[in-house]
């Protein structure tokens, strides 16, 4: 990638997190909610994406292509930092480098869970509420998913946060601090929904 | 007056130390006399009048750089106690011992605790950071700047290319381009300037380039560590609206570049 078009690379990085990919996690995390209803209520929720037309389409455009751009120029990014909550532990820098931690976890989370159940499915399996209770059987696996989940949300919700200073949105130290009680408070939500619909799986 | 009295209170102070540009570093430890009033430049001083080691072995003098003694030239930068601060300003008193003394290693390292802070000057070059006002003849006054504003501008002036928000950058090192936050500032600076401000377009595409503004992780760290408070991350969130519009304007054209 030309090194002279790194502030398009980045600004696209930084929007593509949440448009669409924060986007779709967020009514991904809403959707696997329906299973704290039971398994048929879960079921009945995804089939009514499978029904969505060309599918495969929206999914590489809206899921795949943005995902893979956004992790893997995350990875590039988080990689050319050097992380010194040592010397400078505010709040700030700590959570500059778990945006970068979380980030780096989830490349592989994802790619374990896109190989755990969308390639399984594309290999004959039948993706359902047993797909997903016979992962979580595994306690260890239970453990990975949780870890994963609120790696996501927090990814998400310091990302929108940094997203707003990165537009300039928010320009003002108060803005900024709003942003932070905001962006905490979606945390919050979104890991309640997220975990409560893992445990419903259990 | 107060009479610089030899208390018989030794000071300990561990100093990273290099011979050479690229070559191997390595502590050692010194102890000097304490003086009332002693700053981390005294205690440098006192080790090059008696250039011995805590274990009694004779060494070279230290290196290190220093100018105006008062704040304002930004030379005298150093990571004291894992700070990244001023020598002349950091009081003895105020520290906790033994002292550890290291070179800003963000920058190359010429010897000892002297550094090469040539990135940031360049910076500077790149982004414009001037008022253009050379002609062929007498352009005249400028326009006015209102009081309101030259007050906050003043504070974005009070920067000293002095390194210490580089150093505390997590973005800024040797792996990485970013230019950094100080010149990003002054990007504003100058474009808060009315005349500065005529060539507001070039200084928002010089830093919408490699190692630009976007590079910015928003640790926050700049304004945390800076000696003299500029507001250095609310100066890079106003750069980022003025180039998420500069940017628009590049792609769909328009002839508002500078207004």
């Amino acid at each position: 990638m030309s090194k002279d078009r790194e502030f398009l690379w980045r600004r696209l990085h930084s929007l593509l997190g949440i448009i669409p990919v924060g986007l779709f996690l967020t009514m991904h995390l809403f959707i696997n909610f329906t299973a704290t209803g039971g398994a048929e209520s879960y079921n009945d929720a995804t089939a009514v994406m499978e029904k969505i037309p060309f599918l495969i389409l929206v999914e590489w455009i809206v899921i795949y292509i943005p995902l893979m751009f956004h992790a893997f120029y995350g990875v590039y990014i988080a990689f050319t930092a050097t992380p010194n909550t040592g010397r400078f532990s505010t709040y700030r820098n700590w959570m500059f480098s778990l945006q970068r931690f979380t980030g780096v976890f989830l490349v592989i989370f994802i790619a374990w869970h896109i190989f755990q159940t969308r390639i399984q499915k594309a290999l004959g399996t039948h993706v359902d509420y047993d797909m997903m209770a016979n992962i979580v059987a595994n306690p260890f696996m239970l453990g990975f998913y949780i870890v994963g989940i609120l790696s996501a949300t927090f990814h998400l919700s310091n990302g929108l946060w940094a997203f707003l200073v990165s537009w300039g949105i928010t320009q003002s130290p108060q803005s900024q601090k709003i942003a932070t009680y905001v962006t905490n408070i979606l945390f919050v939500i979104l890991s309640v929904v997220g975990v409560a619909a893992i445990l419903a799986f259990v | 007056m107060q009479i610089a009295a030899n208390t018989g209170r030794m000071v300990k102070v561990e100093i990273l130390r290099q011979d050479t540009q690229g070559g191997n570093s390595y502590w050692q430890k010194f102890q000097v006399p304490y003086r009332h009033g002693m700053n981390v430049i005294s205690i440098l001083m006192e080790i090059q009048k008696n250039p011995v080691t805590e274990d009694g072995v004779n060494t070279s003098p230290v290196s290190w750089d220093m100018n105006c003694l008062e704040e304002v030239c930004g030379a005298c930068s150093m990571v004291i106690n894992g700070r990244p601060r001023q020598s002349c300003s950091t009081l003895v008193d105020q520290l906790t011992e033994p002292i550890k003394l290291e070179p800003m290693k963000t920058f190359p390292v010429i010897r000892d605790l002297q550094v090469d802070r040539e990135r940031m000057f360049n910076a500077l070059k790149k982004v414009k950071a001037w008022v253009p006002i050379d002609g062929t003849y007498d352009l005249g006054e400028g326009p006015r700047m209102p009081e309101g504003k030259r007050q906050w501008a003043y504070e974005l002036s009070k920067c000293m290319t002095c390194g210490v928000c580089m150093e505390a950058c997590p973005n800024v090192s040797e792996k990485a381009s970013f230019i950094g936050p100080a010149p990003l500032s002054q990007v504003r600076l100058f474009n808060t300037h009315p005349t500065g401000a005529m060539i507001k377009d070039e200084r928002l595409n010089a830093i919408m380039g490699d190692g630009g503004l976007a590079n910015c992780g928003n640790s926050q760290n700049c304004v945390a560590a800076c000696p003299k408070g500029i507001p250095l991350t609310t100066s890079i969130a106003s750069l980022n609206r003025a180039t998420t519009v500069q940017m628009f304007r590049n792609f769909f054209g328009s002839d508002h570049y500078v207004d």
